[in-house]
């Protein structure tokens, strides 16, 4: 299990973040500032871009727990999480956002290389209302996805296949974020930690 | 032009870090520790790898920049990095480089193609597992940097002096900077 020796029962990146502390940190900066910061996307939304790109790279463990996040931030219903699951079956026809719908057409084009965006695709999300700012942000969370995929499935980390532990994963990601955070543990107990962006 | 609204004259990743102070900070640290940062691999085998994933990306402006960055670390040996890019089985780099650059190439087409295989040829070799994840992170890193430039449809200049004083700049000074990019003449 796993290309390089990682701690035991550690589900994906989190055997990765703990043995490279030097490069955790600003892997944890970057995603917490793409994926929480404020924002005129909204956290759920810049999640399921993550999760669309993280399915479309048939990466298991991101897709999963940054899909059960998505679901969580939606307010963690059943339906959040059918949502997520037409999201990556064919966004064009879930219920979402025109905006999104040319978001998520961009982050697709992203994940196949960056050169497959065209004006056309971004004049579609201009002409739904997305600002520079989200036409920036959607292309860097695609371009991190193709990261973080890569750097969970080229170590060939182990993944959970129980989905209660990718709901449990989401709960607590969507409460406390990606920083300040013990990687350490398994799972951690979402009660006993402080929110990561409390007192901001 | 660029897709987005970005400072004139400042040359691919460098337009789109202008307008996006937060995600840059993050993204500098990274680049810094991941090809500047103590490391059993020196910062040219790093730049290499950096060189090699981008260019399979085909991106002009990284492996451009890194290339450079690569043989200025190397006192000026562009014509090395060249052949890295073009054939790194006959480039004159040692055979454990080869065998990481083999689990960069996987890494670029997708994370699931790198095999025990191809770690074990790069383990024999004397890579240590360290060694292995810093040349998966820095490839995959690379898939991000290569989209977050070309996805942006950035500005990359077609003069190869301008590279040569961004690699200079790269190997010498690093990634981490206080003040404000300053604009590339077009030549």
């Amino acid at each position: 299990m796993g290309h390089i020796q990682l701690p035991e029962g550690l589900p994906g990146i989190r055997g990765p973040l703990v043995i490279s502390p030097a490069t955790t940190k600003p892997l944890c900066d970057l995603v917490e500032v793409l994926l929480r910061a404020p924002n005129t996307l909204t956290m759920a939304e810049r999640e399921m871009i993550a999760t669309y790109v993280s399915a479309q790279n048939d990466c298991y463990y991101c897709q999963a727990c940054h899909g059960s996040t998505a679901a969580q931030l939606l307010g963690g219903g059943a339906e959040d999480y059918e949502l997520i699951a037409q999201m990556k079956g064919n966004c064009e026809a879930a219920p979402l956002s025109d905006k999104m719908k040319a978001l998520l057409a961009i982050a697709g084009k992203v994940q196949k290389g960056g050169k497959y965006v065209t004006a056309e695709d971004v004049e579609r999300a201009r002409s739904h209302g997305a600002t520079d700012k989200e036409i920036h942000d959607t292309v860097l969370i695609a371009a991190a996805f193709c990261m973080f995929n890569r750097y969970v499935d080229g170590l060939d980390t182990w993944q959970p296949d129980d989905p209660e532990v990718y709901r449990e994963i989401g709960k607590q990601t969507a409460a406390l974020g990606y920083i300040a955070r013990d990687w350490k543990r398994p799972l951690e107990t979402a009660a006993n930690q402080q929110p990561a962006t409390a007192g901001r | 032009m660029a897709h987005i609204r970005v400072p004139e004259g400042l040359p691919g990743i460098l337009g789109p870090m202008a307008i996006s102070p937060e995600t840059t900070k993050a993204l500098r640290e990274l680049v810094e520790v991941l090809l500047r940062g103590p490391n059993t691999l020196t910062s040219a085998e790093r730049e290499m790898i950096a060189t090699y994933v981008s260019s399979q990306n085909d991106c002009c402006f990284c492996q451009l920049s890194h290339g450079a960055a690569a043989a200025e670390h190397l006192g000026g040996n562009y014509e090395l990095i060249n052949r890295v890019k073009s054939d790194y089985a006959s480039a004159d780099i040692s055979e454990k480089l080869k065998a990481l650059l083999a689990i960069a190439g996987k890494v670029q087409k997708g994370g699931k193609h790198v095999t025990t295989e191809d770690v074990e040829r790069a383990r024999k070799l004397g890579a240590t597992d360290n060694e292995i994840h810093d040349t998966v992170l820095i490839a995959a890193a690379f898939c991000m940097f290569n989209r977050y430039v070309d996805g942006l449809g950035t500005w990359q200049p077609a003069d190869p002096q301008a590279y040569c004083e961004m690699g200079h700049r790269m190997a010498h000074v690093g990634y981490i900077r206080t003040g404000p990019d300053q604009p590339v003449a077009v030549a």
